[in-house]
């Protein structure tokens, strides 16, 4: 009895230590099909950063070497890992030939590695100069997918609580809506607003996201497409939003540092809230089998109370952006640029680019996408609707953004006051930029 | 015997030697260099001088993380040591599934970090709103206490198993001739108990002092250094540096941080193991 215990305590020991090894070992991302040899016409290595469109990029990578012979390798970067994988892909022998930027912020990291994209076949193939990131004269990435948020609203129940989208179109609509549904929560049985949750799955809605508002009405009113000393013009009407969106939830704005993306979802899918801030990539999250279909579901703009609110749009814009590696082989940089342009150009590529991903790309040969928040964008900007564009780019720092994900989670649980939420966002914004250029 | 072992020492040596070489020494002084420096991948390394230390060494948030890893450290080690010095002690006395209740106290630390940090925000978190109080990532003093409770919970059973073996190596008739000799059981814990322990409390300290200094996945997952960096450790701020800050200069800064982290942990190490080692007793 007592050696088969000191043998199991022996192994249980042995399991410790394994188990301790392999909590500290990093493991690299590895869906690709492994590292392909390049011939002699180059080949292609792409780097991705949406978990979500995997499997589509390999099966689009596979037919291209099927049709023209070159070998593609697609190697996603595990969820919020991406910079660290290709901080570390970027320094082998065989780097990632196609990778990618979130913006202006994200170019600054990685400007020395970028190819000039300017004499390229895909860049001429952009709707508008507006989609490619520029770097000085150089056209160092190029935006492939344009996406927009607002609020999601479950119609079905805003239909039980009496409402009409068709009604909302202002910030006092919203602001109506929201409080006669929390009077009449117990009655009605669902919540307004799903949880703002500020757990990291979940923070970017509303520091990322939410923030882009006043910051677009600033830059309008100003005039100016980036600044290094934000003002904070319309912070008030961010608090204003904030607290609707807190204080007519789901849940106690207490609790909400807790919650994460997946409650949030959960709770707008089971029914219990009409509205939920999210963007048109949580399309295939929520319609489906068991879930919604396309007519439960709207998206409507986010009113702050801010401008001419009847012709506001979604919001609409990209941080995604294709660079190309010009540390790699020359023929590697010529097969990446085909690829590339294959995919934006043919009816395989496009067609996979609006199928499979659900993706509208800025390119003259986009393929209509089967997405209803895409949809609807289109439909309000063919009404006149103008959409808010995407300056949160143009935000000095992540560290920028998790101060303020900080301060604001504190103002809703009470141990923060609004005026941590101000300092967060004005006084961050000009030491993060002396930061970032000092 | 002898001298085959004077012959073929090359031979048992030289892989260890090599993978020392490969694994640690030329890493570390690459990494020394590199703290001197401004990169984004190694390949591409600019020379900055001393600057990524001055910034280290006068960065508030740095200096934050290293009083509050420091209290961690102290807390933690202290309140790890006492219990499972306690525990071991009360497992030797031949209760009743003793064998029992070693496995099941050692069991938690056969989980990894991450995912007790998680378990844990979870249920302690749950805790504090039943209590009405505010969660861990939005009141610094609760996020410290929670990752004391976390650490004492993930490593009292490992260290527990530690004192065990020791004071099952302490000759019996050493106890026996104490209590002819008149000892009570206190006298027996402190005259000739922990004396003898002592090579047993060297490596606990010596775990959990660096094992508290290094602390970082626990970190990250219970609270992530919220509010604020105020419950960030050194090397979750090291790691915030590097990896959440663009501009090659960040790199270097958190390079600086990493050589400063490093001799710091060898030069707390040395010194308690020399401290503790003088209090051995010859068996």
């Amino acid at each position: 009895m007592k050696k088969v215990f000191a043998l199991l305590l022996t192994l249980t020991l042995c399991v410790g230590l394994l188990s301790a090894c392999g909590s500290k070992t990093e493991t690299p991302a590895s869906s690709g099909e492994g590292e392909t040899s390049s011939a002699a016409t180059g080949s292609v290595y792409y780097l991705n950063f949406k978990p979500e469109q995997d499997e589509a990029w390999q099966n689009l990578a596979k037919t291209y070497t099927e049709e023209t012979g070159v070998p593609v390798t697609v190697v996603t970067a595990a969820s919020g890992t991406y910079e660290q994988t290709l901080m570390s892909e970027i320094a082998k022998s065989t780097p990632p030939t196609l990778f990618q930027v979130n913006g202006p912020v994200g170019l600054a990291n990685w400007k020395d590695y970028c190819y000039d994209l300017s004499d390229s076949d895909v860049y001429g193939q952009l709707t508008s100069d507006g989609f490619a990131l520029k770097d000085g004269d150089a056209v160092a990435g190029i935006a492939y997918v344009v996406e927009s948020y607002g609020i999601i609203a479950n119609k079905t129940l805003l239909a039980q609580a009496g409402w009409d989208v068709a009604d909302i179109d202002s910030f006092e609509d919203l602001k109506a809506c929201a409080e006669d549904i929390t009077a009449r929560k117990a009655e009605l049985g669902f919540a307004a607003f799903s949880s703002a949750g500020m757990d990291g799955s979940s923070d970017w809605r509303f520091k990322t996201h939410l923030a882009n508002l006043p910051i677009y009405f600033e830059y309008q009113a100003d005039g100016i497409g980036t600044t290094d000393a934000i003002k904070g013009t319309y912070l008030d009407n961010y608090k204003a939003i904030w607290d609707l969106y807190i204080n007519n939830s789901t849940c106690d704005p207490a609790a909400l540092s807790g919650k994460t993306g997946d409650d949030s979802r959960n709770e707008f899918l089971a029914g219990e809230a009409a509205f939920f801030q999210n963007g048109s990539w949580e399309y295939g999250n929520l319609v489906g089998e068991g879930k919604f279909t396309d007519d439960d579901l709207v998206m409507i703009p986010i009113y702050i109370g801010v401008g001419d609110e009847a012709n506001q749009g979604l919001c609409t814009g990209t941080e995604n952006y294709w660079c190309v590696n010009n540390s790699a082989k020359e023929e590697d940089i010529q097969a990446t640029l085909d690829f590339m342009n294959w995919c934006v150009t043919s009816e395989t590529g496009t067609k996979a680019m609006a199928n499979d991903m659900g993706f509208v790309i800025p390119f003259k040969a986009a393929q209509e996408s089967p997405n209803l928040f895409v949809k609807q964008d289109a439909a309000y900007t063919a009404e006149g609707k103008v959409p808010v564009s995407w300056n949160f780019p143009t935000m000095p720092s992540e560290n920028w953004k998790n101060e303020l994900g900080t301060a604001l989670t504190a103002y809703a649980a009470g141990t923060g006051t609004w005026d941590g939420v101000v300092s967060a966002f004005v006084d961050g914004w000009a030491s993060e930029y002396a930061a970032l250029n000092g | 015997m002898e001298k085959a072992i004077k012959k073929y020492w090359p031979v048992f040596v030289l892989p260890t030697f090599a993978a020392f070489i490969i694994g640690f020494v030329w890493p570390f002084l690459q990494g020394l260099y590199l703290s001197f420096c401004k990169f984004i991948t190694i390949d591409k390394a600019s020379f900055n001088g001393l600057k990524n230390y001055i910034f280290a060494l006068t960065e508030a948030d740095f200096l934050h993380a290293f009083w509050f890893t420091a209290l961690f450290t102290v807390v933690s080690t202290l309140c790890i040591n006492a219990a499972a010095l306690a525990i071991a002690l009360a497992l030797t006395r031949e209760i009743k599934g003793t064998n029992l209740f070693r496995s099941v106290f050692f069991m938690p630390n056969l989980i990894g970090g991450i995912v007790l940090g998680y378990i844990w925000n979870i249920l302690l978190n749950c805790v504090l709103t039943l209590l009405g109080k505010p969660l861990l990532s939005l009141h610094a003093p609760y996020g410290f206490i929670g990752l004391v409770i976390l650490m004492c919970w993930q490593q009292i059973g490992y260290m527990m198993i530690i004192y065990i073996a020791g004071l099952q190596s302490i000759p019996g008739d050493y106890l026996e001739a104490a209590r002819i000799d008149g000892a009570n059981e206190r006298q027996i814990l402190w005259k000739v108990k922990l004396p003898n322990l002592m090579p047993s409390i060297t490596i606990c300290l010596f775990l959990s002092l660096t094992n508290g200094f290094k602390l970082f996945d626990q970190n990250l997952a219970l609270t992530g250094g919220d509010p604020a960096h105020k419950t960030e450790m050194l090397a979750l701020n090291i790691y915030q540096t590097f990896y959440g800050r663009s501009g090659p200069q960040w790199k270097g800064y958190g390079q600086a941080k990493a050589v400063i982290f490093c001799v710091l942990v060898i030069v707390i190490s040395l010194c308690q193991l020399r401290a503790t080692r003088s209090k051995e007793v010859q068996q």
